[in-house]
């Protein structure tokens, strides 16, 4: 029993770097319809940025923010540079240039920092949580700061005129120019906080994986995967839907080894949880296309 | 006095086809004209190149000063408010959330604080639905939100696109007076479009017709609506 809650809890800490995915994806998804497959090597780009600021001696908590803000300008500057021109093209053009800014980072991040595994310190001290044992003190920072972003991003969607206009922009383009909304610039904006986001969690995550270029690729698979069971137009559902999956893969292991250990018939261990949460996401959206959470919007005409 | 709206030798274009044809109109400052003529004439496309919503030629001024080939939205900040087709309410942003957007970019706090009593006080409806989803409104009141959301931009001018369409008779009655006082009251001139035309003959002063992206008749909206030949030809009642 105590090991389920353990297993709980710790995909808890991985759901919330696999929201903060989700969300960055939901957040250019709900303004412009595409899926940005680079987000995650930009976040993995990010995380080579704080340690490299950490390498020339600054702390963790005043590298974070000098990266989140670096990967804010970026994501602003692709959005402006290289998207914007190609705001009438076909989606598979978009898709091309993702797969194109995906396979940049990628080498320039090997380029300039090595394809070798480099270990990323936490930033959280060292000390037993609660005497629970459950989980470490690096994954309940992890999920402290991954929630303070949600929230502060909830915030700002749902407080101030400018995420008013954010949302009037991805919802309706066209209405939003009448009343005024700089349309261009709210798409840019989109990037620029979704950079953001991936920025804390590849930072967040990389003590858990280490540091390599390859570090994001199934966790934008599992970000993927928990915004599309929550809903992948609704940003609150790509949240739930990034933890469901965490705890998901935890639990599938978990049952797994408990069948294998009471039977000794082996069905499902760790080696097939992604195989297995990825099942279980198509199974979701075949019951349910618009996701869990996803918004059926009501009209009435 | 230089003309609130002075449209000239207006052109317009959809890709490579041409959906007007040197149209000309002139709105005074506090007035209201009506532009009418069957489906396809042109109305709405004129209203779409005063908001710099597709490709024109020709010269469009505010108070003087061209605005032809700006961005829509800078067009809107002069204080251009459109209700458009449709009315392109913000489905699921609450009625509250539709109000604020429009005032997003204004800096006139108090300003807007005495706009937002006041379309709450033409439409009391949107006092009882502030909370909710405008996509769940009835149609009627999704037109109300729709020039109350036009009204918070603080305009001096309102491109009306069809605001009767698919409403029923005593809705359209209703907003038509409203209308009236916001032209009245609020000294906001109108540009309005309809396929009502004895309605819209009633609130303007002067009339256009188009036919096929051409003016091809204007008038005092009084003599438009006393003469049976036009009546007949052109307006179809």
């Amino acid at each position: 029993m105590e090991q389920l809650t353990q297993q709980i809890a710790s995909g808890l800490a991985n759901g919330a770097i696999y929201a903060s995915l989700a969300l960055a994806l939901v957040m250019i998804f709900v303004s412009t319809d595409h899926i940005n497959f680079a987000q995650g090597e930009m976040a993995m780009f990010s995380a080579y940025l704080c340690w490299q600021v950490m390498q020339w001696g600054l702390n963790f908590w005043i590298a974070l923010p000098l990266v989140a803000l670096g990967s804010f300008l970026a994501g602003v500057a692709i959005q402006r540079m290289i998207l914007q021109p190609l705001h009438n093209a076909p989606v598979l053009s978009v898709v091309v240039v993702f797969i194109g800014l995906l396979t940049i980072f990628h080498s320039l991040a090997g380029g300039i920092w090595s394809f070798t595994i480099k270990e990323f310190p936490s930033p959280f001290p060292k000390v037993a949580f609660a005497g629970s044992g459950y989980l470490g003190s690096h994954q309940v920072g992890m999920i402290l700061v991954t929630l303070l972003l949600l929230f502060g991003l909830y915030a700002f969607f749902r407080f101030t005129p400018l995420g008013l206009a954010m949302r009037a922009a991805a919802q309706n383009p066209g209405s939003a120019r009448l009343v005024g909304v700089r349309v261009d610039w709210m798409l840019a904006l989109g990037w620029g906080l979704a950079a953001v986001v991936g920025a804390v969690a590849g930072t967040m995550v990389a003590p858990v994986v280490y540091l390599e270029p390859n570090m994001m690729a199934s966790i934008l698979l599992y970000g993927f995967a928990g915004a599309l069971v929550g809903g992948i137009s609704s940003p609150g559902g790509a949240v739930a839907g990034g933890f469901i999956v965490g705890v998901l893969e935890n639990l599938i292991a978990y049952f797994g080894n408990l069948l294998e250990k009471t039977s000794g018939i082996y069905v499902i261990g760790n080696g097939e949880k992604l195989s297995v949460a990825l099942v279980i996401v198509i199974i979701v959206l075949t019951l349910k296309p618009d996701g869990l959470f996803g918004q059926v919007s009501i009209k009435r005409v | 006095m230089a003309k609130l709206l002075e449209v000239s030798g207006l052109k317009a274009y959809y890709g490579s086809t041409q959906a007007l044809f040197d149209v000309n109109l002139a709105l005074d400052q506090g007035g209201v004209i009506t532009l009418l003529g069957a489906n396809g004439a042109g109305k709405s496309t004129t209203l779409r190149a005063i908001c710099g919503m597709v490709r024109t030629g020709g010269s469009i001024r505010l108070d003087g000063q061209p605005i032809g080939g700006k961005a829509t939205e800078d067009i809107v900040r002069l204080g251009v408010g459109h209700v458009p087709e449709g009315r392109g309410t913000f489905a699921r942003l609450t009625v509250d959330e539709n109000l604020r957007v429009a005032t997003h970019a204004r800096r006139d706090k108090a300003a807007v604080e005495r706009d937002r009593d006041m379309v709450l006080e033409y439409f009391p409806i949107l006092k009882e639905r502030l909370t909710q989803q405008a996509g769940t409104l009835s149609g009627g009141e999704q037109q109300m939100l729709a020039i109350s959301r036009a009204l918070m931009l603080g305009p001096r001018l309102m491109l009306l696109d069809e605001p009767s369409f698919g409403l029923a008779p005593l809705i359209v009655q209703e907003i038509f007076r409203i209308m009236r006082r916001i032209n009245s009251e609020a000294r906001v001139s109108m540009l309005l479009v309809e396929q009502n035309a004895a309605l819209a003959l009633d609130l303007a002063d002067h009339a256009y017709v188009l036919e096929t992206g051409r003016v091809v008749l204007s008038g005092e909206a009084a003599v438009v609506k006393s003469d049976a030949a036009i009546r007949k030809s052109y307006l179809g009642y």
